[in-house]
This record gives C-alpha cells, structure tokens and sequence, in this order.
C-alpha cells in the first residue's frame, strides 16, 4: 500500500465573490521512498492540496474538504486537531517557498529547532540539541555547534533554506512536503539545495512531494510527475514518459512555453495564449478549452477525466491523461509540435475530428446525462440537442489576454 | 555577430559605485562600503540586447541603474551618444530620460494603483509636455495598448482590474510611450507565470523590431538570458568576469564561474538530467564591503590555484572561442562537456 493516498480530494472556499473550486478531485499516491512532482502555475490547486494533506485548510473556517487523504494507513481528513498536531512535523514535513518568513525571526536557530524536537518526543534539552547539531551537520552548514546560537536574520536565504530543511528532518518524517523549496533561490544556490534533497531522499528514505511550476527541476529530482491546471490533475505520469511523449495540449504547451538550454538558440517560444481561469467561473467541459488551440465543440460542454494514456510500445509505464481528443489525434499533434510546427501547423497538419471525444476519458461519471449527450455527438451530430448557450464570461475573460 | 558595424549607443568604462556604510549619530563616520560596482566597462551597441546575469548581489542592477543614471557613479564613465553623462545634474538629464526607460520586475508595485491605466501610460507625455491636447494624448495611448496587447477600451481601468501578465505589458507601453532608444528591462518576467513569460519575451523582442530599441535585459534565469539577447555580460561580486556572444557563451563558457551557472541550471530533460554532472558551487557569494583579494570568485572556484589566483588579478581578455573572460584557468572543452551537457560540442 502506497505511503500516501489522496482520493477524490476537493477543497472548496467560500467567499464573497463565490464558491472557490482551489481543488477539484485529485487523486494521487506516494510510494514509500517516491518522489512526485506536482507542476502548475499559481492559482493551480498544487499548494492547497498538500496543505490539506498537512491539515492546514481544516482552520480557514470556510474551507469545504470532502475525499479522502490516507496516509500511513490512516485517514486524515476525520483525524482530530490533536492527532494532526501529533503527526505534523513529526511523520509529515514541509518545506516552504520563503525561509525567511517561515522561521521566527526573534529566536536563535537552535532554540527553535530543540522545539521542533521536544514537541514531539521527550528528549532532554541537551539531547535535542545534540540531535540539532547533527542535523544542521548533515545539511551542510558549517560549524553547527556555533550556528545554533545565530538568528534567522544571520544566515542567507540558501542556508536558511537549509536550516528549514534540517528542522523538517529532526523526526526522521515519512513524507516531506516540500512547496517551491527553491523559488525564491539564485541559480547555484538552487542547485546546491536540490543536490540536497535529493542525497537526503536516497539516505534517509523519505518519500518527497516537490511542488513546483519549474519543469527542470522535477525533472532532476522526482520519480513521478502529476501536472495540475483548474484544481485538476490534468496529466499524469512517470517522468521520463512525460517528458518524452506528453498527451495533455496544457503539458505540451509549458514544454513549448518555456525557453530552454538544450533546444536551438533561435527556436520560437510558443505562449498559451490567454490565462489560467477563475476558480470561481471556471468553464465549462474541459477546463482547459479556452486556451486549447484543438478545442472541439464538445470539449465545451464534455468534463474530461483521468484515463489511462495508450502508450506507444511501453505498456508498463503509468500514464494518465484528461483530454477529449482522440489518443492518435494526440499522438500526431505532439510529433508534429516536437518537429518545431506551431499549433496552428500542427492542426493543420492533423485531422483533428470536430465531433469525436475519447471515450476512456468521457468516463462513467457523466453517464446518465453523459450518454445523451456522447451519442448525440458521436453518432447524430446534427440531431444533438439545441447548442448550449455558450458560457460567453469565462470564455472572453481567458481569451482577453490573448496577444494580438 | 549582429553588432559588427555597429556604433556603440552607450559606453560604459571603468564604472564605481560604492555605497557608503556610516557609523555613528552625529558625525557619520565611515567605516566601510559596500563595493556593489566595482570596475565595470562595456558597451551596448545600437539595436542589440545585452544581458546582463549573475547572482542576487552581484551588482546588475546597480550597473543598470547607474547606466540609466538613476544612480549617480561614484567613479568612472557613461558614455551616451558621445557626452559623457555620468556626473550630469537632474535638469541636464531631463531631456536624456526621453531616451532611456526602464520595465521593472513586479508589474504589482510599479504602477500607482490609484490611477488609471491611461493616465500611468499618458504620464509620460505630461512630464516631457508632448501631446498637450488631452483628447490627442488619449489616442497615443490608446495605440500604445493596442500594440501591447492591451485592449483600448480598458482606458479607463485601474491596475487591480488586470493580471499579472496584462500589468506587465502596461509597464511595456509606459516604458516605450516616448520612443526610447534604449530600454532597461529588470528582470520583467521572473515575477510572472511560466506560461505568461512567453508572452512578454515575444513582446519584447517584436517591439525591439518594430522601434529599434536598445534593451539591456537583467535576468537571473539563464534560459531567459540566452533566448533574448545577443550578447552577455556575467557578473560576479561587482566585476564583469565574462562576455560574450550569446551563442560563445552557452556553447563554450570561458569562466568557471559561468560553467557552474550553466551547470545549475535544471534542465527539463530527464534523461539529460541523469547524465550530467552538477557542479554545486559551495558556499555563499562572499561580502561586496570585504571582497577577496584579486579574483574575486578563487574562495569558490574549484580550478582556482594557490599562489596565482589569490595573488594576480585576472583581467579581461580574449579566450580560445572568442569570449572575454577574466580567469587564468579558463575551462577546457572536455571540462565544459562534462558539466554542462547543453552546451554545443
């Protein structure tokens, strides 16, 4: 049984404006030892979803969870306040974007590492602070010993990103949630902090969630890579698979979007044109379809789920996708988009069907009302049922940002 | 090389700028200075982009600022169109600042968010008194927007109205409102979403057609760097160490300095990933107030000598390929290989 399994997981907030869908039915396991990426822009649901998995959302009063987060064996989303507390930097840890703001600036380093320690287990003082020692040790900073007694304000933000990566690991945690660990790092010191992680993962075993927006860095460190758009996970996938043969038009444009060292200098950049959806007015059908240059007329109205990607030779890979589009018409427009074609070229190039969706992907969830409206698409077409009044606010707001 | 030809539009040579550190109440004594320019000379030639990289700290945008003489030297030369402008007082400067804009990093905090997005692109006009006639101002901005990529119609609008990637793009058409020569861009895309960066990098190099602007482009991402400029200057505790073509630059870094910065970065390729070897710098970029003797990167390079490297400063000159770097041990082909496998073999 996996470490961590997150089933169905949707974390509603009430507001004024509406009902914020931040995460809207993810799933995902974390083997024992695994590392998973989470990819997606801000606003994606990739930070709420880990937070809930720490039981951080259960305060915020107009949070609505429903799902299910078993971790260990245990279910967390009934736990009580005090059993989370108990679990919470003792089997989970997390490392967040900013060290700065995440370590108090009036205590030494050392004070507030011994408590991290002595909230969880009875430890003498000396004891938590030899441990403490050991641990900044094992981080790399240098003479430990002397830096227990220095501020946050003393160190830089590379090691105190260290200080922070020690105090998650005092407990010798399952599960390290790490959210943006290097965001807010220079390029070196990025690359000093992912060696880290990566060294601790192979000698303390811990299982890791990196989440991040940068594709090179789950590129180096994860195992598996879960791509988020709208609160959803839209693609998901063993690395190398998703790297090399992505099925998601939103993968394939950040693969595109990105300016990288290994492509041509002169290659083109090809943005997603618009912007990532309110998670209040999200559209309808795929979430995705406004900013999809292969958007059909059913993905407006047709909610796309999770199916299994039919993959090319390997079948053994895990590979998971939700998109409309047939998995061949997938197929030839990544090869044709991985041949330097625009997505334009590329639909040009390919038939893309204007009325066929992928069934695997249709589900069963929609079907009493799903049935109606696949066979209306697939077989009857032009019988279908009056076209839907298009849902004009959402379109238009994501197409305003469109470049001219 | 693009430049070949070209004349230099702005000169930079031997440029200082140290901040003071004082002690004391009264007297204010001096006890030091953070050396944050140190001795930096270059040239931006007419149409080009020249990047300027390096680590927070390093002193790129307090080269940038001093370029644009938002920032006064405390020593040396810039160079613009033939007057050196360097020591230039504010109202000798008003017509100059026509001439010079620059795009900031947080599209949030730039712009006044009591006003509308017409007056902070109009603003411009107002200071420099063109386009009195406000109905004519108001169509000057109007196409501003359009060429941005901004609706027209959102004339009217206040900055919160508008995404990250839309305020960025009202922080371009302020920036090019009075047909600047050269633009300074400061890191304009390291504070927006991966796949809204796109957008602003393809505006930017359009518009450079369009106007031939000169930009200087400050970025900390080198994928960023080298997919928009021609040349690159990497700097290091104050001092340029490398620069180079962007082409000489990524294909065979001279400076062990710029090969880690290379060898940082993560490539989105797992396979590539496995592959290499990293090279992790140990360590912290060391003080700019107390900076090491001679060359300033031998506390962290690993090719650095005893003897040579913390005795002889390394100057600027010619390498094997073409690069300009300031290093007595400059990498080797095979030692660029192994650590940055995206370099050109």
């Amino acid at each position: 049984m996996a470490l961590l399994e997150v089933r169905d997981l949707t974390v509603h907030f009430e507001t004024d404006d509406g009902l914020v869908k931040a995460v809207d039915g993810v799933s995902y396991d974390v083997e024992r030892g695994q590392a998973l990426g989470i990819v997606g822009e801000s606003g994606s649901g990739k930070s709420v979803s880990s937070l809930t998995v720490m039981g951080l959302t259960r305060f915020s009063g107009n949070a609505r969870i429903s799902g299910s987060i078993v971790f260990d064996g245990k279910e967390l989303l009934t736990a009580s306040d005090e059993e989370m507390r108990r679990l919470r930097g003792n089997d989970i840890a997390m490392i967040f974007q900013d060290p700065l703001s995440s370590l108090h600036p009036f205590y030494k380093i050392g004070d507030q590492l011994v408590e991290a320690i002595q909230a969880h287990r009875s430890m003498s003082k000396a004891q938590a602070l030899d441990r403490t020692v050991e641990m900044l040790g094992l981080v790399g900073i240098p003479e430990p010993r002397r830096r227990v007694d220095s501020y946050p304000h003393e160190f830089s933000g590379g090691m105190r990103q260290r200080v922070m990566i020690a105090m998650a690991l005092l407990n010798d945690p399952k599960l390290l949630i790490a959210d943006e660990p290097t965001t807010a790092l220079d390029v070196t010191v990025q690359a000093q902090i992912l060696d880290l992680i990566q060294r601790l993962q192979r000698e303390l075993d811990t299982a890791i969630v990196m989440i991040t927006h940068d594709l090179g860095v789950v590129a180096e460190v994860t195992d598996e890579i879960g791509v988020m758009y709208a609160g959803r996970i839209v693609e998901y996938a063993d690395k190398d698979a998703i790297f090399a043969m992505p099925e998601h038009p939103y993968t394939w444009g950040l693969l595109k979007s990105i300016p990288r060292l290994d492509s041509p200098r002169g290659e083109p950049l090809v943005p997603i044109p618009g912007r990532p959806p309110s998670l209040i007015l999200k559209p309808p059908g795929c979430a995705f379809h406004p900013r999809c240059p292969y958007v059909r007329e059913p993905h407006k109205r047709i909610d796309p789920q999770l199916a299994p990607a039919a993959e090319a030779g390997n079948g053994h890979v895990k590979h998971e996708v939700a998109c409309l589009l047939p998995g061949q018409t997938r197929r030839a427009l990544w090869a044709a988009l991985q041949e330097g074609a625009t997505p334009e070229a590329a639909l040009a190039r390919v038939d893309v069907p204007d009325k066929v969706v992928d069934q695997e992907a249709v589900g069963d969830v929609l079907a009493p009302a799903g049935t109606e409206v696949a066979e209306g698409v697939v077989a009857t077409p032009e019988n279908a049922p009056a076209p839907e009044p298009t849902p004009v606010t959402p379109v238009e707001a994501a197409h305003e940002e469109e470049p001219s | 090389m693009s430049t070949n030809g070209a004349k230099p539009l702005i000169e930079v040579r031997d440029l200082y700028k140290h901040f003071p550190l004082r002690k004391g109440i009264i007297l204010q004594k001096q006890v030091g200075a953070v050396r944050a320019v140190d001795g930096v000379s270059f040239e931006v030639f007419e149409g080009e982009t020249l990047g300027l990289v390096g680590e927070s700290g390093c002193g790129k945008s307090t080269t940038a600022r001093l370029v644009t003489r938002l920032l006064e030297p405390t020593d040396g030369e810039v160079i613009y169109r033939g007057q050196d402008i360097a020591h230039y007082t504010r109202s000798q400067l008003k017509p100059l600042r026509r001439d010079m804009q620059m795009i900031f990093q947080d599209p949030y905090s730039s712009l006044n968010p009591r006003k509308t997005v017409g007056t902070i692109i109009g603003e411009p006009f107002v200071i420099h008194r063109l386009e009195r006639d406000e109905g004519k101002r108001k169509k000057r901005v109007q196409e501003l927007m359009d060429l941005v990529g901004l609706n027209p119609e959102h004339y009217n609008r206040f900055p919160h109205e508008f995404s990250g990637g839309q305020r960025q793009r009202i922080g371009v058409a302020r920036a090019i409102a009075l047909k600047p020569k050269l633009v300074v861009a400061d890191e304009p895309v390291s504070a927006l979403d991966v796949s809204i960066q796109a957008q602003i990098i393809n505006l930017l190099s359009e518009l450079q057609d369009e106007l031939n602007l000169t930009i200087i482009f400050i970025a900390h991402d080198l994928s960023v760097v080298r997919h928009v400029c021609d040349r690159i200057a990497v700097m290091y505790l104050g001092k340029i160490v490398e620069l180079a073509d962007a082409d000489q630059l990524f294909d065979h870094p001279r400076h062990p300095y710029t090969g880690a910065l290379l060898s940082a970065v993560p490539v989105p390729d797992p396979r590539m990933a496995r592959e290499k070897h990293r090279q992790v710098l140990g360590g912290d970029v060391p003080s700019p107030t107390n900076p090491p003797a001679a060359c300033r990167f031998h506390t962290r390079c690993p090719k650095a000598r005893d003897g040579k490297c913390n005795v002889d400063e390394p100057m600027l000159e010619v390498k094997e390929g073409g690069n300009i770097a300031a290093c007595h041990f400059p990498l080797t082909d095979e030692e660029i290989a192994k650590r940055v496998p995206t370099a050109a073999a």
